[in-house]
């Protein structure tokens, strides 16, 4: 198979996923935009492996070893990234990424728990960067 | 022990016994009090054996260098004449009896503890300036009297009184201080040492190249802290302090180091002509100036603060016709009955309940409360009017012979001007002086009106210590005009017939003039206003007074002014009261031509710096804050928001890099 058609797949699926992360409002879908990204990167990673040995060059299989390491942190970061969602909806009502503005210029808190809130949010932003 | 170890231990003690006052003051309450006597004491006592031993011959040197300090050397030098030996004794009696004396009228106050362990850092001061034979050693003890009369001017701090006379104090000090540092420097430089005895040495070789420049600036130190005209200003107002301070600074330190000084320099202001006439006419305008201006205080401690700048006027006369036995002949009598004074004036205060004459001049049997203080006040106010046989009488007589030797040219050293200047206004505010002294006799002690308040005896330590005085305001004179000369230059003090006649007569002229005044106006007296009297009457003396104080200006519309028509004084001077109460609008001039361009200036510098500097200041913080706000504008709390910018950036990036790496 040539090499074009998995990291052209990978390329689909990574624009997809960034389009989700940018345009949708559902953190779930965020989450979920994320894996797709991950995933985009996993084939890559392990198109590349393949090509890469093919050609002798690399014996090691790395890429598939580090695709590995993607999945079992990517497992950790969905299941911790829905707890957060999940603690967030049980708090506020709603898991619109778009109303979750507590880190803003100018905004007051409001209470003790809006402290969690923006902590879990930013944690959730740091981790779309980290995967972006 | 060696003389010179006696003579070291005599400042010595004093300080230390500050030192462990300050010290002990707050852990050791009940060590406050003997060791704010027992150090003068001693001290006293010791200066008495130096004296003892010195007994008006070959004076004491001795000297040590401590390290090499550049060109002029400075050493710690000790130099006892027989000035030196009485003057100490002196400072060591008034301080030992001002000391004794405050335990009883600041028996009260709290802040006992640091007042005495200052008093003794002042006497300590000045027995190093009397007992320095080095310049730079005493302009030492100089200074910290300057420091300390600051301190104890403003005890009463919480009025704003006091708190104007410290600054004051001080600050007119430090005028004339400025100038006597530049001309000790010039005279050490001249002279080639700081050593009195090798100045003294130079000068007598003629060695001094502007003895005229020297003289002036030195002369300016001296005005300032034995507070002649035009540096005097501060004296009167420094009677915002306790009243054992007033008698300290006026009686024994501070004023008379000025005096003092000039005596022990003598030689080098001889060699000006200059500077002797310039000393000629400062006495003799100080003296009829504090005189006029005595005669017009309401304030019975301002009358005898004028009459110390008057009576400091006469001893710079008799330095300025170059007899210096004179002139500390009259500072050792002058210091026994001031002090004197000032303490009685004390009591009186306190059994009175104001300071106010005017209001003393509506109280009936104020004498009979304070017996003590009336008979001793006697003595001393007959001393100061310089009535024979009392001590002032001779002092004063031997003051006015020297003027006298000097006009018929029996001496080489003075110009003859000066002997003029000085016997003229000596002859002169002899009148003021006696006119004073009865009125303020008269006023105090035979108002009549209501009963004088009271609030029981006074403390045994305050009365006894009066009487102790009284013994040197009365014999001292007589006793000692035959024996002196052997420990001062050997120059004859005895009273010469002419001016013995002259200078008793024109003070009998002026008491008697005075009453003649008072039995005129006394009848007035019914009609006008009771005074200010102390709120607290029953508490210690110095609460009284410094109650006194506060309420003096409220009441009549100012510290040295009262509106009383009874007052001979303003019979006797006429149109010229108004004047002379406000010391001849001195203050005035000088808030005119100092205080208020410095002021302009301040505020002229204070808007430099508010608006001028801090503008710039303002505006480099300014800039950053506003790029500061304009960045915070990015911060929506819109995680996607971020993540947008993220890949634009890395978009960017990418794109540079691929450009950068195609090399196009």
């Amino acid at each position: 198979m040539h090499l074009a058609y998995p990291t052209v797949l990978a390329a689909l699926l990574f624009c997809t996923g960034l389009y989700g992360v940018l345009a949708r409002r559902n953190a779930i879908l965020v989450l979920m935009s994320v894996e797709l990204m991950l995933n985009a990167v996993n084939l890559n990673l392990v198109a590349f492996d393949v090509w890469l040995s093919k050609a002798s060059r690399e014996t090691l299989h790395s890429g598939q070893a580090l695709t590995l390491f993607t999945i079992a942190i990517a497992a950790a970061e969905i299941g911790i990234g829905l707890a957060i969602v999940l603690a967030v909806y049980r708090n506020r009502g709603t898991s619109d990424i778009d109303k979750l503005r507590d880190t803003a210029e100018g905004h007051e808190s409001e209470g003790p728990d809006s402290d969690a809130l923006t902590a879990g949010s930013a944690d959730g932003a740091g981790k779309a960067e980290a995967t972006a | 022990m060696t003389t010179t170890t006696l003579a070291v231990l005599v400042p010595l003690l004093p300080f230390l016994g500050a030192a462990a006052g300050l010290l002990l003051g707050r852990t050791a309450p009940g060590f406050v009090r003997p060791l704010a006597v027992l150090p003068p004491l001693t001290a006293l006592a010791l200066a008495a054996v130096v004296a003892v031993r010195q007994g008006g011959e070959q004076a004491i040197d001795a000297h040590t260098e401590l390290t090499p300090t550049g060109s002029v050397p400075i050493e710690l030098a000790l130099h006892i004449d027989g000035f030196a030996a009485l003057v100490a004794v002196l400072v060591g009696v008034v301080a030992t009896c001002v000391q004794i004396y405050s335990t009883g009228y600041l028996r009260d106050d709290p802040r006992y503890p640091s007042y005495a362990a200052l008093v003794s850092l002042f006497t300590s001061a000045m027995l190093l300036v009397v007992y320095s034979g080095d310049l730079i050693v005493l302009l030492v003890g100089w200074e910290v009297m300057g420091i300390c009369s600051y301190f104890l001017v403003g005890h009463y701090w919480e009025t704003p009184e006091a708190r104007a006379a410290s600054i004051k104090a001080f600050l007119v000090t430090k005028l004339g201080d400025v100038p006597f540092l530049i001309g000790l420097f010039a005279l050490a430089t001249d002279a080639g040492s700081f050593r009195i005895t090798k100045i003294l040495g130079a000068v007598a070789n003629g060695g001094l190249d502007h003895p005229t420049i020297v003289a002036l600036l030195l002369l300016a130190g001296v005005a300032g802290k034995s507070a002649q005209f035009p540096l005097h200003t501060w004296l009167p107002d420094a009677m915002a302090g306790p009243t054992p301070v007033s008698a300290l600074i006026h009686a024994a330190t501070m004023v008379a180091a000025g005096v003092y000084f000039i005596a022990r320099l003598l030689p080098v202001f001889e060699s000006s002509q200059a500077a002797m006439v310039t000393l000629a006419v400062m006495a003799a305008v100080t003296m009829l100036g504090s005189g006029l201006a005595a005669l017009a205080q309401d304030d019975i401690k301002r009358v005898l603060a004028y009459s110390t700048i008057g009576q400091l006027g006469y001893m710079t006369g008799a330095l300025a016709v170059g007899d210096r036995g004179a002139a500390v002949f009259h500072l050792l009598t002058h210091g026994a009955f001031k002090a004197l004074l000032f303490l009685a004036a004390g009591v009186i205060i306190h059994a009175a309940g104001t300071n106010s004459l005017a209001a003393m001049s509506r109280m009936r049997g104020l004498r009979d409360r304070v017996s003590d203080a009336y008979w001793t006040m006697t003595v001393a106010l007959l001393a100061l009017a310089a009535i024979p046989p009392f001590s002032g009488f001779f002092s004063k007589e031997s003051v006015l012979g020297a003027a006298e030797h000097v006009v018929t040219g029996h001496t080489e050293h003075a110009p003859s001007a000066a002997g003029w200047i000085t016997l003229v206004a000596g002859l002169l505010t002899a009148v003021l002086t006696a006119g004073y002294a009865t009125r303020l006799w008269l006023l105090a002690f035979h108002g009549r009106g209501a009963e004088a308040p009271d609030h029981g005896r006074q403390p045994l330590t305050m009365t006894v210590v009066l009487w102790v005085l009284a013994v040197p305001s009365l014999a001292l004179g007589g006793l000692a005009f035959r024996v002196l000369p052997d420990w001062f230059d050997g120059r004859d003090l005895t009273p010469t017939l002419t001016t013995s006649v002259a200078g008793t007569g024109v003070a009998l002229v002026g008491a008697i003039v005075t009453y003649a005044a008072w039995r005129h106006t006394t009848t007035l007296s019914a009609r006008a206003p009771l005074g200010a009297v102390a709120a607290h009457p029953e508490g210690d003396a110095a609460q009284v007074e410094a109650e006194a104080i506060a309420s003096h200006a409220p009441v009549y519309g100012g510290v040295a002014y009262a509106p009383d028509p009874a007052d001979p004084g303003r019979l006797l001077l006429g149109p010229l009261h108004r004047h002379a109460a406000v010391g001849f609008h001195l203050d005035a001039v000088y808030a005119a031509l100092f205080v208020r361009p410095v002021q302009a200036g301040a505020s002229l510098v204070r808007f430099l710096d508010r608006e001028v500097v801090e503008t710039y200041v303002r505006g480099a913080g300014a800039l950053p804050r506003l790029l500061g706000a304009a960045v915070r504008r990015a911060q929506t709390g819109n995680v996607q928001t971020y993540v947008s910018a993220l890949l634009a950036g890395t978009v960017v990036l990418a794109v540079a890099a691929l450009l950068v790496a195609t090399g196009a």
